[in-house]
């Protein structure tokens, strides 16, 4: 750099400040070299150790990984019915997950977008996100105490004849709901709070009554946005293995035998770990179509 | 037709503590292109609205074609809206937002698709059924949302200042359409606009809205050439008023008057004023005809404005009126050297409109 003749008067910090100004790719290098070394190394490189180690093997007497290739791990999760069926529970739990949230938070999400007054809306998302801050066991915990035998669950459904689902699959399909009901309010929020309200008048201009204008208008353009949601609580809760331990009785879930897994098979388990990778790639692939991506 | 196609009977609506319309009665006739004039927050649009059925009065009485429809909801109206910003919906297609309202009136497939494109070529936009609004310009949306709105033939077409997101040239080609569509099909439109050349140009009738009233109803000439008050003096055409001592001394009568820029004569006081030979000869008839007013005055401030000059003069009995010439073909490259002579200024005595004092 040839430095022009009024710079040599100045402070070294205005100089490099003036270096860099010239010099955009050296600024971009600079902003991105710390990131870009953490996603690469850390990141990736932990998926792709994990993708790899899912093709050894162990030595059975003494659980000690051997570095020799073979498909033998994927060959299993596919052929041994335990596995599928864990799998295939995994995914309808993430699934079943999804769409309690979805039908939940569409309610609520509409309430603090439109019907709430403007100046209380801050405080109810703020009100949604609260459950956020405390911890994820104690969350989890209070809710083993409410499904308990005898307990809050049982204790309100017996005038109604009824009992509390127990620990269970049921137990973690609605714990699990609860951890992730604000993933899915916050992005319907948003999208029914940015829907002119115009569009719902000039439906009702043309002759549309609510239900229809809700079918017709509300519900198109939000879908999007339920889209987003689910994707947060699709992989939340494919990836889930602590809630379904605690609630979930003897429910075993893709992060359950992978957790079992880790220390006497660690290819077997990084196997089983690489399935809800893929799962959720497909997922994403899916929603990408409904304009999902782009609402996030 | 007996029954009016609107009426309005002492209409008011309150937002909280806000008054947006203070006490409204008007009808409008079937097939009229009905004006609401007035500044933003005079409560035009709130009228509107309310006739739409989106908001509801806290009084008074709506009714549309000789029916109450004062606590129906909009979808049970015969009534159908363009709005400020068209409100397209963005998810749907040109023709499926032209086709919407005939779509929920359960109209058959294939009827409702001949009419949206029929509706479609009525505004000029064939062949464009399949995009989005998004890919539309300002002006052809503008137009998709008239045609959603014409295609179900409504009894009355409400616009909310339809025309205001639009550049000046389109602005101006969308009010020669507007008026030739409405002329068309015969339907009654009540436009709202803060543009009183928009409203002059298209309407068969204005209302002029100040503060949640109506100040004045009329022709649009009638509103121009006889304002009611003085605030309709001021905000249709440029406000110039003559009131207290200046009347007295150049009206000869007590009392406010609004005299329009273009009815008032520049006449040059000074040697140079011989030169134009009409000046001259204005001047020597002056006293020989009483029904004209005179003022003398000093120019404060010449604006050339191309087709025409203003002049705004300083009266020597106090105040400052606006005198619009048209640029004819002299003295329109040195007007600017007229800043600060004396002129006389000259009109005929009716055009002096009496008007109410300003509270």
């Amino acid at each position: 750099m040839t430095s022009l003749p009024q710079t040599a008067g100045r402070s070294p910090v205005r100089r490099l400040a003036g270096t860099l100004h010239r010099r955009p790719r050296l600024r971009l290098s600079l902003l991105l070299t710390a990131p870009l070394l953490w996603l690469a190394v850390l990141y990736l490189g932990s998926l792709a150790v994990l993708f790899v180690s899912a093709f050894w093997t162990t030595n059975s007497f003494t659980s000690e990984v051997v570095k020799v290739w073979s498909a033998d791990n994927f060959h299993q999760l596919l052929t041994t019915p335990v596995y599928r069926q864990v799998i295939l529970r995994s995914v309808g739990v993430a699934l079943a997950v999804t769409l309690l949230c979805a039908v939940i938070a569409f309610p609520v999400a509409f309430y603090t977008a439109r019907i709430a007054k403007p100046e209380r809306r801050p405080l109810l998302v703020v009100a949604i996100l609260t459950p956020l801050w405390a911890s994820y066991l104690v969350k989890v915990y209070a809710w083993r105490l409410i499904l308990s035998q005898d307990g809050l669950a049982d204790w309100a459904l017996k005038p109604l004849g009824l009992s509390g689902p127990g620990y269970g699959l049921t137990a973690a399909v609605i714990a699990l709901t609860y951890l992730w009901l604000p993933y899915m309010i916050l992005p319907i929020h948003t999208a029914l709070e940015q829907l002119p309200a115009n569009l719902l008048d000039a439906s009702a201009d043309l002759g549309a009554r609510a239900g229809r204008t809700f079918r017709s208008v509300v519900l198109p353009m939000v879908l999007p946005s339920v889209a987003a949601g689910s994707v947060f609580t699709f992989s939340l809760s494919l990836g889930d293995y602590i809630t379904v331990q605690i609630v979930g009785g003897k429910t075993q879930l893709i992060g359950n035998v992978v957790y079992s897994n880790i220390e006497l098979n660690l290819p077997m388990a990084a196997a089983l770990g690489t399935v809800p990778v893929v799962v959720i790639v497909v997922y994403l692939l899916a929603m990408r179509r409904t304009g999902a991506l782009s609402s996030l | 037709m007996e029954a009016k196609a609107i009426r309005l009977q002492g209409l008011r609506k309150a937002f909280g503590d806000t008054t947006a319309v203070a006490g409204v009665d008007l009808e409008i006739a079937d097939g009229e292109f009905f004006s609401m004039l007035g500044p933003s927050g005079s409560g035009k649009t709130t009228v509107l609205r309310m006739i739409a059925g989106f908001e509801s009065p806290t009084e008074g009485r709506i009714e549309l074609a000789g029916q109450e429809v004062t606590g129906l909801a909009p979808f049970e109206r015969d009534v159908h809206t363009v709005f400020q910003d068209y409100a397209l919906f963005p998810h749907m297609t040109v023709e499926e937002n032209v086709a919407y309202g005939l779509k929920v009136r359960k109209v058959p497939k294939a009827e409702r698709l001949v009419r949206a494109r029929k509706a479609l070529a009525d505004v000029r936009l064939e062949g464009f059924g399949r995009r989005r609004p998004a890919q539309l310009s300002g002006g052809q949306r503008q137009r998709v949302a008239l045609a959603r709105a014409l295609v179900g033939r409504p009894g009355v077409l409400l616009l909310d200042e339809p025309l205001g997101a639009l550049d000046l040239k389109l602005r101006e080609q969308m009010q020669v359409e507007l008026k030739a569509i409405q002329r068309e099909v015969g339907i009654t439109f009540v436009f709202v606009t803060h543009d009183q050349e928009e409203a002059l140009t298209m309407s068969d009738r204005i209302a002029v809205f100040n503060q949640g009233r109506i100040e004045q109803v009329g022709t649009p000439a009638e509103i121009y050439e006889r304002p009611a008050t003085a605030f309709v003096a001021g905000f249709v055409g440029t406000s110039n008023l003559l009131d207290g001592q200046s009347a007295q001394q150049i009206v000869g009568a007590p009392g406010t008057y609004s005299i329009r820029p273009e009815k008032i004569r520049v006449l040059q006081e000074s040697a140079r004023a011989t030169e134009s030979a009409d000046a001259g000869a204005a001047e020597a008839t002056d006293d020989a005809e009483p029904e004209f007013s005179t003022a003398t005055g000093t120019v404060a401030e010449v604006v050339y404005l191309g087709d025409a000059t203003r002049f705004l003069v300083d009266l020597d009995a106090g105040g400052r009126l606006t005198a619009l010439q048209q640029n004819l073909e002299t003295s329109s490259e040195d007007v600017a050297a007229l800043r600060g002579t004396r002129v006389r200024l000259r009109w005929h005595r009716r055009h002096a409109v009496r008007v109410p004092d300003p509270r």
